[in-house]
């Protein structure tokens, strides 16, 4: 745990002294990673936010450690990216053990001129602590109450009455919409009688985060059949602070207490790292996998996210990750909605654009799971011939699968998406998310996804001068009901009247950007649309459908 | 690719017997493990993956009901 881990005191809310029950437009049910995500996002819309927590602390364990280069890029939008980084451990590198013999290596980004790296590890508390900073500073908006338990959810016309309870007794209140964002074990989800669809694999898993002193690099490091200790896999990764994960298949017979035991978990960890070691042991916990998620996360005016909503394995760091992506999904629908500059219909998009990524992550992390823990004789022998081939036959590796490490879902089937109609190079599409890129301005370097502030915004490559008539429509959209920003990037110096440039022609090739090319970006920074030349009619219709208007 | 389905092995009776005598000695989990590293290498050798789920739909036929 960081030092002196905070506590934070429970404040009498005036709702609980209101005879009636006092109306806010947006309920959040728990301050997670996901919830305070969501919280932070709105706030930065300047809509006003409740958030309520059940306990008042953050995360007792490590818990997510992994955080993706597309999370990371949300939280410096957010105002935060910078600080995790500094704190977390940069690692892109990979190995995969069978037994005592590597058989592979892994760079999980092989690419420079990105902003921020593959991944980083953080323990989870100290990303929940650095968005309650966050949340603190937009205290304007984020109303956060601890030691207020979700207790009673009350569907009502056009909104959600609530009970809420704390230290000082129970008291209601309404919402436009609640959020739940309370986690596996959510009340919300409970309250509506909803049910997971999906599986639970009987394979547990130990985690010991431990705290040692110990010379190893950022790597992560997976066995299979390892010969230190007594389990079908390990796992060991880095955290700051000198805490390490190690992660131990223990087979589904395994008594979960007896594992828990000190000297237990100490006879596999000085298995793992040497008899010499002393650990502190940080979080001890054994577990299930599950993949399995709720048919919808939108019922009426309450809508699910993260793990309340959809659930994974570890093994690919699918949990937070795609969490802090419905978040941001979600986030600015719900101003516009709330504006009453779209209709409540863009909210299904939230749900159809994130089950589309539930079920992309569930199929990744059942795929894991299924090579990590075969179940019966016939996965087994097709694991192991892949294994037993993979150190000698260079064709065997791509099949061997540690866990898919979290990419950044592409909706690719949204109907917020308006179809290409030229034809373009480059991994970009419409509903994936825009390429980071670094830009030249004349007080110094930039990033290109820096430059996307939440709003809809207009991308515009010139290799010379903005024309007047384009100049005019960027001018025109700006003054739009739907905000959107125009954002002009020179291909060259010698591009006039503009202030970012594309000197090193990263972002050109990234975007497969020409005079003209004109892209069309939604707050959440996914590509809803692009032209090889600037259209102003197509642009409109592309907002328009962007929005559900 | 379209899965071939012509007779287009080599030495067909020779082939058959090295098949059989490839699980000579083995186990029953033995060969399975050799059965499943031969697949792969095969499968790898096709790589289109139209031709190998044609051959995994073929391969399970008699048993769909």
């Amino acid at each position: 745990m960081p030092d002196n881990n905070p506590i934070f005191e429970f404040q009498h809310s005036p709702d609980q002294d209101s005879a009636s029950p006092v109306r806010h437009p947006v309920v959040i049910a728990g301050a997670g990673p996901v919830g305070l995500t969501l919280a932070i996002d709105l706030a930065l819309k300047q809509v006003p936010v409740v958030l309520l927590e059940a306990l008042n602390t953050i995360s007792d364990g490590s818990r997510a450690i992994c955080f993706a280069k597309r999370t990371l890029e949300i939280f410096e939008r957010l105002g935060m990216g910078r600080r995790l980084l500094d704190k977390g451990v940069t690692w892109k590198t990979g190995k995969v053990f069978l037994g005592d013999d590597q058989l592979f290596e892994f760079d999980l980004l092989p690419e420079d001129g990105h902003q921020f790296p593959a991944f980083i590890n953080l323990q989870q508390y100290y990303m929940e602590l650095y968005a309650i900073d966050r949340a603190l500073e937009l205290k304007e908006f984020i109303d956060l109450r601890w030691f207020s338990e979700l207790k009673g959810i009350e569907s009502m016309e056009e909104g959600v009455r609530l009970t809420v309870s704390t230290p000082d007794g129970s008291y209601q209140m309404e919402c436009d919409w609640l959020i739940a964002a309370d986690g596996a074990r959510s009340f919300c989800r409970k309250a509506l009688g909803l049910e997971f669809q999906g599986r639970t694999f009987d394979d547990q898993f130990l985690i010991a985060d431990i705290k040692t002193k110990a010379d190893m690099p950022p790597v992560r490091r997976f066995w299979f059949a390892p010969t230190f200790t007594d389990a079908d896999s390990a796992l060991l990764h880095m955290q700051p602070d000198d805490v390490w994960r190690l992660d131990f298949q223990i087979g589904p017979k395994a008594d979960a207490a007896k594992e828990m035991q000190i000297e237990k978990v100490m006879s596999r960890v000085r298995g793992m790292l040497g008899d010499e070691i002393e650990p502190d042991l940080e979080w001890i916990s054994v577990y299930r996998f599950q993949s399995r998620c709720i048919r919808n996360f939108r019922h009426g005016r309450v809508i699910f996210s993260g793990d309340a909503a959809h659930q994974v394995s570890p093994f690919g760091a699918r949990g937070a990750n795609s969490g802090i992506q419905d978040a941001e999904n979600l986030a600015w629908k719900l101003q516009l909605v709330l504006k009453e500059l779209a209709p409540e219909s863009l909210l299904d998009s939230y749900n159809s654009e994130r089950i589309y990524a539930a079920e992309e992550n569930i199929r990744h992390s059942t795929q894991s799971t299924d090579f990590i823990a075969p179940k019966g004789a016939v996965s087994l022998a097709y694991r192991n011939a892949v294994l037993s081939l993979a150190k000698q036959y260079k064709f065997a590796r791509p099949l061997i699968n540690s866990g898919r490490l979290s990419t950044p879902t592409i909706h690719l089937e949204s109907t917020l998406n308006t179809a290409d109609i030229d034809s373009w190079l480059g991994k970009l599409l419409p509903g994936a998310p825009a390429a980071d890129a670094p830009l030249q301005t004349p007080k110094g370097e930039c990033w290109l996804l820096s430059e996307l502030k939440g709003e809809f915004t207009l991308l515009y490559f010139t290799d010379g001068a903005v024309p007047e008539d384009v100049e005019a429509e960027l001018r025109r959209l700006s003054e739009k009901s739907v905000l959107v920003k125009p954002l002009v990037i020179g291909l060259n110096s010698e591009s006039q009247g503009v202030s970012l440039f594309d000197l090193q022609g990263i972002a050109a090739q990234r975007y497969d950007a020409q005079n003209g090319t004109t892209y069309l970006l939604r707050p959440d920074q996914h590509i809803t649309a692009r032209w090889k030349r600037y259209v102003s009619s197509a642009i409109y219709q592309a907002l328009a459908r962007a929005t559900c208007n | 690719m379209q899965l071939n389905l012509e007779p287009n092995i080599d030495e067909p009776d020779s082939f058959y017997n090295k098949l059989i005598q490839l699980y000579e000695g083995l186990n029953e989990s033995e060969s399975r493990e050799v059965q499943a590293r031969l697949i792969l290498l095969l499968s790898n050798h096709i790589g289109d993956s139209e031709a190998l789920y044609e051959a995994m739909r073929i391969a399970r036929e008699p048993f769909e009901k």
